[in-house]
Parts: C-alpha cells; sequence; structure tokens
C-alpha cells in the first residue's frame, strides 16, 4: 500500500519554477503526487503541519569529501549522511579521493554499496584520471554510459595540457562534465593562504590569484575547439569571474560554483593562525569575497557547494603551514548562505537555485526541484531562527568548522530523503 | 628588587612575548630601559645575579641556532635560573612527536620560561596556548624575531640617543627574514622611518602597508640614511632562483663603501649575523668599527634577552605587583 504524506501550511519554494505560495505538498511514497495552495489528500495520509516553515527541494551538494573507504577516523558514511541530513543536504556528491580512489565502475559500485544504508543520498563523481595523477584518462566512455557523467579530479590540477585537451575532446563525445582543481602547481606549491600583505605580515608563504586565473585561462582556450562540457566548482577571485563571465557569453557550456567559505570569509579569517581556515583555494582578499558575491548575484557562478572536508585533529592541530586545507561543511551550507537573503544581496530563491536546482540541471540530475513526480527529497527550514553556530552541537565527527561561534539565520528542522523523515531538529 | 622594580613595573604586562606586533611604545620603552641596566651588570667582572633564583627555563629550539642559542642561555644563566637547552636534532620529535605533545611534555616539567625557536610561522603562538608558563618567541618562521628587533633598537638608542626620526634601511633578503618583519614593527612603532631594499624577487607583496618605503636601487635606497641594516641572503629558505648569480648579487645589493658614500656620513651599519661576507656585504665594510655595530649589537642581545625574562617571570616572582 502506499504511503502518502501532506506537509500543511508550508512556504513552499521552487527555484525551478520561481514558485514561492503558502501551500500544501503530498508526497506518495519516494515521490511528490501533488502541491499547490490545496491539494486533496487521501484521508490515511500522514499529516505534518510545518507552521509556515519553509520547504525546498532538499539540498544537493556537489563537492563532499568522505573518509571512506581508506580514513574511517575522519568520518565515516554513516555520519556523513547524518551530517548531511542535519544541513538539510539530501544528495552528497563525493570526490573520488578516497583510498582506494573512485576511478572505476567496480569502485563506484563499492561506494553504493557502503552507502546503502545511509541517509541521504550518495552519487559518486569519480575521477578523470587514473589515481588522480593527472596522467591517464580514466574510463569516462563506459562510467558516463553507466550514468556516472561527472568527472573530477578534486584536489589535484591537471597540469599537462596536453592530456586536459584529450580528455576535454574524449568527454565530449559522452556528454560528460570535467571539474577541475584550478591551481597551477608551481604558484602554489609552497603557498598556504592568499598572497598579498597579510601573508606578508604573518610570514606565511602566499598563493596568488593568478594560480587559479592561469589554469582557467588555459582550460577555456581548449575548451572553445573540443566543446566538452565543464564546471569551476570553486571561484575565489574577481579575475576568475571575468573569465567564467566572458567564456559564458562566447557561449562555451561553462558553468562556475564557490564554496560557502569563499563567499562568508576573507583571508583575515586566518589571524592567529586558525588552521581551520587553511582552504585550498585559500581564503581571499575582501575584494575578491566581494566579487564573487556579485558573480553569484548575477549568475556568473551558478551553484553554491560545501567544500565539505573532514580532518582529524591531528591533522589541524599542528603549525599552519603544516596543517592539512579542508573544512567541515555539511551543517553549515544552508545557514551561512541564508546570510546573503538577510542582508539583502541575494533573494531566496536565486540562494536555493544554486543549492538545488542549478546543481541538478548542471549534473543531469533527477531532483532539485519541487514538480509532480519529482523525488520527495526535501529540505524544510525555519528561515529566520537566531543561533551561533556551535561546533559542539555539530554531527560531524570531526569538528573542523571555520564557523565556531557565528551568529547565523536560518536552521534546518526537517530533512527529507525519498518520502522519509531523516532528520528532525530536536531543540 | 630587581632593576625592573626600579624602571617601572607597571607598563609590560603580557604572559609571553611572541612578537613585536601590539606592543606600545611604552612597553618597548621601558624594555630598553631595563636593558640599558643590564649592558652596566654584564660589564661587572661578576655578572651573576640572583633574581630568577629557582625557577627554570628551558630553550627549545627546533631550528639550528649558536649565538641566540647562546645569547638566551647566559642571559638566564645571569640572573640565576636554571637553564636547561634541547636541541631537537637529538630528541624525540625527530622521532615523529608533534609540536603539541612536545609542549605537553614539557608543560608537565613545570618550567617557568620556555624559549622557542620554530622553522613555522605561528608556531611559537601554537605552543604558548598549551603551557602554563612565560613563552618567549626565539623566531619563527618568516614571521617575528622579537628579541632581535629590541637588540637591534638597544644598539640604536646606545649610539644615537633616540629611535624616532631616524632614517633606517633594512636590506636585502626581505622575504624570508623575521628579523626584518620585527624591525618594521619596532621602528615603525618608536617614530622611526623605515625602507626596505632588495630586488622584487625578495621584497614580499604589499610590504609598504607595514610602513615602510621599498626601493629596487641600492644607491637611491641608502641616500641619507642614518641607520643600515643588512640582512642575511637565506639561501637553505629559497627554493629556486631569486636573483641570477652571487656576484650579480653582491655588485648590485652588497653593501660597500661606494654604495655606502650616500648614506649618512656617520651611518651605522648593523647585521643580524652570521655574516656571509662577500654576498651582503663586503668584509672590510664588517670589520670597520668606526661603522660597524654588529659586535655590539651581539653583546645588546645578552641584556635585552635578560630584560625579557626578567619582565616575563615579574608576576610570578610576585615582584613589582
Amino acid at each position: 500500500m502506499s504511503e502518502y504524506t501532506l506537509y500543511k501550511n508550508a512556504r513552499l519554494l521552487d527555484p525551478a519554477s520561481g514558485l514561492d505560495i503558502k501551500g500544501e505538498l503530498l508526497s506518495k511514497d519516494d515521490r511528490i503526487a501533488s502541491l499547490g495552495e490545496k491539494v486533496d489528500a487521501p484521508e490515511n495520509a500522514n499529516i505534518i503541519d510545518l507552521k509556515g516553515k519553509c520547504l525546498a527541494p532538499g539540498l544537493i551538494d556537489m563537492r563532499v569529501f568522505v573518509g571512506i573507504p581508506g580514513a574511517d577516523y575522519k568520518d565515516t558514511i554513516d555520519n556523513t549522511g547524518e551530517a548531511a541530513a542535519a544541513g538539510g543536504v539530501t544528495t552528497v556528491c563525493v570526490q573520488p579521493n578516497t583510498d582506494p580512489i573512485i576511478d572505476s565502475i567496480a569502485h563506484i559500485e563499492y561506494l553504493a554499496i557502503r552507502a546503502k544504508n545511509a541517509l541521504v543520498h550518495f552519487v559518486a563523481m569519480p575521477a578523470a584520471t587514473k589515481q588522480l595523477e593527472g596522467k591517464e584518462m580514466t574510463e569516462i566512455g563506459l562510467m558516463s554510459n553507466a550514468g556516472y557523467n561527472t568527472f573530477t579530479d578534486c584536489s589535484s590540477t591537471i597540469e599537462n595540457a596536453a592530456i586536459m585537451n584529450r580528455i576535454f575532446k574524449y568527454a565530449s563525445a559522452f556528454d560528460a562534465l570535467i571539474i577541475p582543481h584550478l591551481a597551477e602547481h608551481n604558484l602554489s606549491k609552497n603557498g598556504c593562504m592568499n598572497a598579498g600583505d597579510l601573508a606578508t605580515r604573518m610570514g606565511l608563504t602566499g598563493i596568488p590569484t593568478a594560480a587559479e586565473t592561469i589554469v582557467l585561462e588555459r582550460d577555456m582556450r581548449l575548451l572553445k575547439s573540443t566543446g566538452c562540457r565543464y564546471h569551476a566548482s570553486q571561484i575565489t577571485c574577481a579575475d576568475s569571474i571575468d573569465v567564467i563571465k566572458k567564456s559564458k557569453e562566447a557561449g562555451l557550456k561553462v558553468s562556475a560554483g564557490v564554496a560557502v567559505p569563499h563567499l562568508s570569509l576573507n583571508e583575515y579569517a586566518i589571524e592567529d593562525y586558525r588552521t581551520f581556515t587553511k582552504l585550498s583555494p585559500p581564503l581571499r582578499s575582501e575584494e575578491d569575497r566581494i566579487a564573487v558575491i556579485e558573480a553569484l548575484k548575477d549568475g556568473t557562478i551558478d551553484v553554491i557547494v560545501s567544500g565539505h572536508d573532514p580532518e582529524d585533529p591531528e591533522s589541524k592541530r599542528v603549525p599552519y603551514e603544516q596543517a592539512e586545507a579542508g573544512v567541515i561543511g555539511l551543517e553549515t551550507l544552508l545557514n551561512v548562505s541564508l546570510e546573503m537573503h538577510h542582508n539583502g544581496s541575494l533573494s531566496l530563491l536565486d540562494i536555493l537555485s544554486k543549492l538545488t536546482s542549478n546543481p541538478a540541471k548542471i549534473m543531469g540530475l533527477d531532483c532539485g526541484v519541487l514538480k509532480e513526480g519529482a523525488p520527495a527529497d526535501f529540505c524544510i527550514f525555519d528561515l529566520d531562527s537566531p543561533y551561533r553556530i556551535d561546533p559542539d552541537k555539530m554531527i560531524s565527527i570531526t569538528k573542523n568548522t571555520p564557523f565556531d561561534g557565528r551568529p547565523v539565520q536560518g536552521r534546518v528542522i526537517k530533512t527529507v530523503v525519498s518520502g522519509k523523515s531523516v532528520y528532525d531538529y530536536d531543540g | 628588587m630587581s632593576p625592573a622594580k626600579a624602571a617601572n613595573s607597571q607598563i609590560f604586562n603580557h604572559d609571553h612575548l611572541l612578537g613585536i606586533e601590539g606592543l606600545k611604545e611604552a612597553e618597548i620603552t621601558q624594555i630598553l630601559d631595563l636593558a640599558d641596566i643590564y649592558v652596566e651588570q654584564n660589564r661587572q667582572t661578576n655578572k651573576k645575579k640572583d633574581l630568577l633564583s629557582g625557577l627554570t627555563q628551558i630553550n627549545l629550539f627546533f631550528e639550528n641556532s649558536t649565538r641566540t642559542r647562546m645569547s638566551f642561555e647566559l642571559a638566564g644563566k645571569r640572573l640565576g635560573a636554571d637553564v636547561i637547552n634541547m636541541a631537537t636534532s637529538s630528541s624525540s620529535i625527530k622521532k615523529g612527536e608533534t609540536l603539541i605533545d612536545t609542549a605537553s611534555t614539557l608543560n608537565a616539567m613545570r618550567p617557568d620560561l620556555l624559549v622557542v625557536r620554530h622553522g613555522s610561522s605561528g608556531a611559537v603562538k601554537l605552543l604558548s596556548r598549551k603551557v602554563d608558563c612565560a613563552v618567549l618567541n626565539a623566531g619563527d618562521g618568516k614571521h617575528e624575531h622579537p628579541t632581535q628587533a629590541l637588540l637591534d633598537a638597544l644598539t640604536i638608542r646606545r649610539r644615537r640617543g633616540r629611535l624616532a626620526r631616524l632614517t633606517v634601511a633594512i636590506c636585502g633578503d626581505v622575504l624570508h627574514s623575521r628579523v626584518a618583519r620585527s624591525n618594521i614593527h619596532l621602528l615603525n612603532i618608536m617614530g622611526a622611518r623605515v625602507r626596505v631594499i632588495g630586488p622584487p624577487t625578495l621584497i614580499p607583496t604589499g610590504v609598504e602597508k607595514m610602513g615602510v618605503e621599498v626601493f629596487h636601487n641600492m644607491t637611491e635606497g641608502l641616500k641619507d640614511c642614518d641607520i643600515i641594516m643588512m640582512l642575511r641572503l637565506q639561501t637553505e629558505r629559497m627554493h629556486g632562483g631569486y636573483f641570477p648569480t652571487v656576484s650579480e648579487y653582491f655588485s648590485l645589493y652588497g653593501l660597500d663603501y661606494e654604495k655606502l658614500a650616500v648614506a649618512h656620513e656617520d651611518a651605522l651599519i648593523m647585521h643580524p649575523g652570521p655574516m656571509n661576507r662577500g654576498v651582503e656585504i663586503d668584509a672590510a665594510v664588517a670589520d670597520d668599527l668606526t661603522r660597524s655595530a654588529i659586535q655590539e649589537q651581539v653583546e645588546m642581545g645578552v641584556a635585552v634577552r635578560m630584560a625579557c625574562l626578567d619582565l616575563l617571570t615579574q608576576a610570578k616572582r610576585g615582584d613589582g605587583k
């Protein structure tokens, strides 16, 4: 027998259609049956009164690192799923740098088995080159045909332009999406923060924004002849934004993303050598951060990711230069992004589009929208609830968040995956 | 009573000395005034006081050092502290112990003073948060080397009577230099005019925001300078070429009599040591006792460090509070 759930008194938010109404939504099993101001529900439907709270498609996080397999002291698939659910994230795109590296169908299937009982959907993003070495391409055709058509070497740059060119050419035949890491090796290898006067004062080696833009410009040049689909998932600076903007205008199949820390923090967060602010690419200047917000506003940047990357305390309790880069972010993806709504820089639907419908469209996922027949994956949140971020209350095993103590407004109160509630905020 | 009490102990009130940045003019003046007293003590036959008697000082050097470590050792011993040196090359750090574990281990031995040098910027500050005693930064990465800047300031003040309104040129490898950064902070706080001189590849990005004028031509930069601070070329920190050859570097940025001629006629020459003769400084200039204050800097180093050890333990000794 089918199971129906009626969500009433909801503020329904669907960025794909621009819907923002007070209404009701009925799910049947794992799909949306109907939605509108008033919907007919069968008598046996479960009724959930949302009391005016927001109901949006479940968030899709295009950049999440997991410790499993290979590093279960950092986190587990179950824990990542629980943290995602607590953050309103219903689809987690897993970066391939696990041990073993996800670079074949066998590895994708292994992840699927491990993630079978997880609270949210795990989508593998396989490597573009074998062992992430930047030398030989993976089985892009076979994996694409099996439904996994987004490829990334996550945190390593494919240095060799000829190999990158071949990957673009080959991948274009399968309509695959390539997500690069933008950091020119020699300009970034010894660096640990943004280059500039703050790095000089702190005595740390800087990474110039040019390290990012140079690789992006190279790739744009190559894409002109290959026509591959391309997504720059972590844009951090004004110069790169200009490149993306021009490439979009020129008709290249390019999209762009930004990680939450880069839109909400600048390099000054590093003050006192806080290793929880060490990222790759690094936090940039305030001018660059403002440029990122503008690019989100004008649509140059399509996607917001968390860049969730658990690091165990041992790799963070060391001098800044030696610390691992990476911060957790699943539980701060929505609330920190909502700052842009509260301070008037972006509309609520605009923000949500970058967390739901845009990533779904770019990756070709069947989710991220509220419409009849779509998956019943929802993020239900209280838009206004104020509180301070408290790492001790986070579900992630590791607590390496740069947002410790930050005041935010907006709290996930319920997360639904395939029609089932997977998270309820209990105060 | 310690000389510190005589020299108004209410001003300097920090748990640690991790850098010059953030210190106030009055605090620096207090350290220098106290150091002046210790210079006199060190020139006596009996150089030893029992001010720090019963206190334990551990010198923890993660980077090789002879002169700074010895200077701190002498400073501690002359004040009567028990001084222990821990060289990391022969210790458990070589066996993979983390900085924080080392800190906890040492902390359990209840030292009163930890003098720490480390190759990474910010590492000494990190360590200071994990221990209960006073921590003195003896150099962290490319960040700060506060006692070097203080001893340089003492040397200048004793020679020139003041620091304010002097024009000071810091020359050479500013990029890799913690000495330069600490000196830039200190000289700005004390009201001196600061210039940095070097090839663009050895001048760090945005350094002018720290309050300096940048020169790439040494003759222009040295014009009318009162003080010339030469820096050691830190080839051990250089990955890849920052300049073509040593002979080109010496020709353009090495201090010789010809370049010195444009500076103020009695301009003082300083170097934190150890010097690379014929690389950043001409041997004859370095040995010119009428111009060079290099030996004096070493002497001032011990006195300045005694002043710092004294001030940092005042609260604990119940002296001056």
